[in-house]
């Protein structure tokens, strides 16, 4: 909002912004503000937080009920009225006993459906769960109205389709929601529906003078959307008895108001990711506030933590099993931002910060919400300490660089999804899951040819000659085989974005956005160490190629032993690097959708294992079908040298050609942080503060024994709540498939002997 | 261009590896007296049990001690090891010199016994400081005549393993006299030097009441003594023992019990040391 004096201060409004500090907050939307002004750094200690109250221990017992039953179900109920904000009447957990208010639909755990996104997922989602498909939506969603995915398939190039069915490209977001998309829900909170009614028609006129293209004519349909879902998201709360129309008074309100807008956003999208942004310590005013004013105890204010975070762990989507399969369960990624630094050095840890992660003690481990601390050495040495805890006692916690991002974003970034730093309400991410570069360098030896299938899936180029792989030629040959994939890539990511822009828009999440955010475009690469071990087995062992009767190469015997990725040795670690600066470099060549930044992850999730799948045998001795390393990590058990070279090695990739984040997973075992709790508690933190104090970006913390997961898989009933943190995310360990479940198993296990 | 010239150091300390250098013992000793080049048995990064926060720890080869339960028999031998030139070992732990600045962590030497090769373990410690890495030295103190007073002052941290404190139950668990170790731990008092304490409890052997008071009461008269760890006896060594053909006699010796642990760190406590749990 540029106009200022537009917020006219009302009795309720002054009412709501009581004992709050002035700012350029009042003038204008402007959350980043708020906070600078309103923060209460807290330096202490986990000693002032409460444990849970036996009214949160009930309504978390009767949800536990229904996960079992869910467990065994894959879906407990589906609502196939079309999901919308307004489409479902008001659904309770416990109606009398609930603190914080408001489901997906009108009953726990009952998925809608999102037929915008794609009707074939919806369909074959209902079909998979013995759900009968309700003929009137089918009809409609067939024969009227066009969906995303339907509208991509009309626009790919042949190129693509190619390239999608070889599983070089794979988990494009074509026939759902894309997600990674934070609405600010704080706005919802601090100025009220009816201000931001206000603030986002002043953008609209703002572009009424501009001359009608496509770009102003999309925007200002757009923008209409926005303040549809608005007037909407005020319906939708009024079915719960709230009216939003005004600021929020009170930390429960504040919660309550922040949750409504996140629940629409929720009702609205299936995302692939749907965050919840940086809320705890915007929260933490309103929590300080009513704590000096008496009206609040320690006890509820955890209450309210306690259930907002409830409902954030049962936010669901119809997905279709597959998709489960490969993305381990539900997930959500649910992503709450804790921690981290103002730009001008001081703390935004608050007592808030360690009311959500209490909730790992008070509700036990979960995945969701994706709990995400911002680290850098300067965070205080009490929030550290708690940090490594939690992370100890419950491997549900992930961390990631507050030093690299605070430069590049600023101090009011949160995370998307697992590793996708954005500013909150300013930017957002055309997001597109990856590419396999390890099936790539395969296809470069080949000359385009599939190494499983044999079909020619690039333009034919001449493959690698000889016996023996000559390094110069491979590479060679990887440039052409790159130069044609990152093109591809592109070129399906903008068919993608355009078609969501058009028939599956974020009209509540972008509503919560300034106008004209800066927009990226999230590219993400596979099989990092895969090829850095590939390539250096060619340089500094002898790697001999075996054919099939076609010429093609099928098969690797790699004599001698090379320099392995993780071991904190240039002379493999280079080849990472390398990797991830070259293709990023090829993908900038090529124009993307409204002139979205190109940026680059190194992120798998759980599809390392799927990935493996469809990859053959690769030089550096991975059989066929072997699972990849996850994100950025080293193969299993090739990081011979500890946690600290391991770490030291993928610190290497450079964040500048992967602003959309790296992701290292790392297992350690108990023992192997310290002969006693206080040790451990204190080497974790004081491990973190090294990893982050160089060039480290984001790390996942697993602190478990390998026994345990063993035992997990031969018992499931015995750990329901088993929480093991895997490439960005976190998983319920005992829905992870059986093959995931011992690709975990078989990872590197720091400090274990 | 064909592998590594040299095998690698990378790995764990339990894993088992022995080079066969084919120099004779006394070459090899008097190589590494000279102090440019020594013999490494493995490294290891992010080590949280080897001294103060994360470390970065190199094992040497060579020891005079045949401790009963040695879990590294591998590391006995001088020539067992990677020969290594200091400056290569520097190059390597320059690599973790902002990592262990951030983490509050160091270099530790270990092994095997680092004094036998003390003149080598001493230019990396330089090395070491130079970088302004917190040093630490793991050593059964046995031959800690080798160091100077000036050496001395060079270490920051010395992880002394005092095995027993009756002299025939020292003998017979390591088959050498407890006195010189005794002797470097007042030397080390003499000198203010801080002393992280060591004892392995090992059900049978070192595990009788009046051995654990001995070091107690010995440790609480010295006065610089920050830490006491107790480590109970485990098991992991057992298949070196068999695999380099030795006789392994610890072979039922049970683990003890957490519990059985927990009461000798509180005999070191009621003695008024700081002995962590």
């Amino acid at each position: 909002m540029s106009e200022r004096d537009t917020l006219s201060l009302d009795s309720a409004v002054a009412h709501a912004w009581r004992g709050f500090k002035p700012g350029q907050w009042q003038q204008a939307v402007d959350l980043r503000s708020f906070i600078q002004t309103n923060v209460t750094p807290y330096e202490g200690d986990d000693a002032f937080l409460a444990p849970a109250t036996p009214r949160t221990t009930a309504i978390w017992n009767k949800l536990s009920e229904l996960f079992v039953q869910e467990r065994e179900k894959g879906v407990l109920d589906v609502s196939q009225i079309p999901s919308s904000i307004t489409a479902h009447d008001a659904g309770y957990i416990d109606k009398d006993n609930e603190v914080i208010v408001g489901l997906q639909t009108e009953a726990p755990l009952k998925r809608a459906i999102f037929p915008n996104g794609g009707w074939r997922m919806v369909e074959n989602s209902l079909k998979a769960y013995n759900f009968p498909v309700d003929p009137k939506v089918a009809e409609i969603f067939t024969k009227y109205r066009k969906t995303h995915n339907e509208g991509v398939f009309d626009a790919y190039p042949a190129d693509v389709l190619k390239a999608r069915r070889s599983h070089i490209v794979t988990g494009l977001p074509d026939a759902y929601g894309r997600g990674r998309i934070i609405g600010d829900y704080r706005r919802v909170a601090l100025y009220g529906i009816d201000k931001l009614i206000e603030a986002k028609k002043l953008e609209k006129k703002s572009i009424d003078g501009a001359h009608s293209t496509d770009a102003i004519i999309r925007d200002r349909e757009e923008l209409s959307e926005q303040l549809k879902a608005l007037s909407e998201l005020k319906v939708m709360a009024a079915k719960y008895g709230f009216d939003i129309s005004k600021p929020a008074a009170t930390a429960k309100e504040a919660v309550q108001w922040l949750y409504f807008g996140y629940l629409a956003a929720v009702k609205e999208q299936n995302g692939a990711a749907m965050s919840l942004g940086r809320t705890s310590t915007f929260l933490d005013a309103y929590f300080e506030r009513d704590l000096a004013e008496g009206t609040l105890s320690e006890s509820q204010a955890q209450e309210i933590i306690d259930d907002f975070v409830i409902k954030l762990r049962i936010v669901r989507f119809l997905r279709t099993p597959e998709y489960d399969a490969l993305f381990s369960g539900d997930p959500t990624w649910v992503t709450e931002s804790l921690g981290g630094i103002s730009e001008d050095g001081r703390s935004l840890v608050t007592k808030n910060s360690f009311r959500f992660l209490n909730t790992l003690y008070t509700l036990g481990p979960a995945p969701e919400p994706n709990m995400t601390v911002f680290w850098t050495p300067k965070l205080p040495e009490g929030f550290k300490k708690f940090c490594a805890k939690v992370s100890i006692d419950t491997s549900s916690v992930q961390y990631e660089s507050d030093e690299l991002m605070r430069p590049a974003w600023g101090d009011d970034t949160a995370i998307a999804c697992c590793v996708s730093a954005m500013r909150v309400g300013k930017q957002m991410q055309l997001f597109g899951a990856r590419v396999n570069l390890a099936k790539c360098m395969l296809y470069a030896i080949n000359g385009g040819r599939d190494e499983m299938t044999g079909d020619q899936v690039m333009p034919a180029f001449e493959p690698v000659k000889g016996d023996v792989l000559d390094f110069d030629a491979v590479m060679k040959n990887y440039d052409i085989a790159m130069e044609w994939l990152a093109r591809t890539y592109v070129n399906a990511m903008n068919c993608i974005h355009y078609m969501h822009d058009k028939y599956a828009y974020e009209r509540i999440e972008m509503a919560l956005h300034d106008y004209n955010p800066l927009r990226t475009m999230a590219f993400g690469i596979a099989g990092l160490s895969v090829v850095a071990d590939s390539l250096s087995a060619i340089k500094n062992a002898k790697v001999k190629v075996v054919r099939d009767e076609t010429g093609l190469v099928t098969d690797y015997i790699t004599e001698g032993d090379f320099p392995k990725f993780g071991n904190n040795d240039d002379a493999v670690d280079q080849y990472a690097t390398w990797l991830a600066e070259t293709f990023m470099n090829k993908l900038r060549k090529h124009s993307t959708y409204r002139d979205a930044l190109h940026t680059q992850s190194v992120l798998t999730i759980t599809s390392n294992v799927v990935y493996g799948k469809s990859t053959g045998n690769t030089p550096d001795g991975r059989r066929l079908g072997e699972p990849f390393a996850p994100g950025a990590n080293p193969m299993h058990g090739r990081d011979k040298l500890g946690f600290v070279a391991s770490a030291m090695s993928v610190a290497k990739i450079p964040y500048e050609h992967c602003q959309d984040g790296i992701s290292m997973t790392s297992s350690i075992v108990p023992s192997g942080l310290g002969s006693t709790r206080t040790d451990q508690v204190a080497n974790l933190a004081r491990s973190l503060d090294g990893f982050f104090g160089t060039t480290g970006f984001h790390v996942n913390i697993n602190v478990l024994n390998r026994d345990t997961l063993v035992d997990a898989m031969e018992h499931p009933e015995k750990y329901p709540q088993l929480t093991i943190r895997v490439s960005g995310y976190a998983v319920n360990f005992i829905k992870l498939t059986k093959e995931q479940q011992l690709d975990v198993i078989n990872r590197t296990f720091h400090g274990e002997v | 261009m064909n592998p590594a010239e040299k095998p690698s150091l990378k790995g764990s300390r339990f894993e088992l590896r022995t080079i066969d250098n084919t120099m004779d013992d006394a070459d090899a000793d008097r190589l590494a007296q000279e102090g440019r080049w020594g013999f490494l048995h493995s490294e290891e990064t992010g080590s949280a049990v080897d001294g103060p926060g994360m470390r970065v720890v190199f094992w040497t080869t060579g020891c005079e001690f045949r401790c009963l339960y040695c879990h590294n028999p591998d590391t006995w031998k001088l020539k067992h090891g990677q020969l290594s030139c200091v400056d290569d070992v520097l190059d390597e732990l320059k690599k973790y010199k902002d990592y262990l600045r951030f983490a509050g962590g160091g270099l530790t030497i270990s092994g095997g016994e680092p004094l036998v090769q003390a003149p080598f373990v001493m230019n990396i410690i330089r090395g070491a400081n130079e970088m302004g890495v917190h040093t630490a030295l793991d050593t059964n103190g046995y031959l800690g005549e080798r160091l100077s007073d000036a050496d001395l002052d060079e270490i920051d941290l010395f992880l002394l393993d005092i095995k027993s404190w009756d002299p025939a139950t020292h003998l017979r668990v390591t088959a050498k006299q407890v006195e010189p170790v005794l002797n470097f731990a007042r030397r080390l008092a003499a000198r203010k030097r801080p002393v992280w304490l060591r004892f392995v409890l090992v059900p049978g052997y070192t595990d009788a009441p009046d051995n654990i008071k001995g070091i107690a009461a010995f440790a609480a008269t010295l006065g610089n003594i920050e830490r006491v760890d107790v480590l109970p006896f485990h098991q992991l060594g057992k298949f070196k023992w068999e695999q380099m053909g030795m006789k392994y006699e610890l072979g039922d010796t049970p683990t003890p019990t957490p519990e059985a642990t927990e009461a000798v760190k509180a005999m070191f406590r009621s003695y008024g040391l700081n002995c962590p749990s």
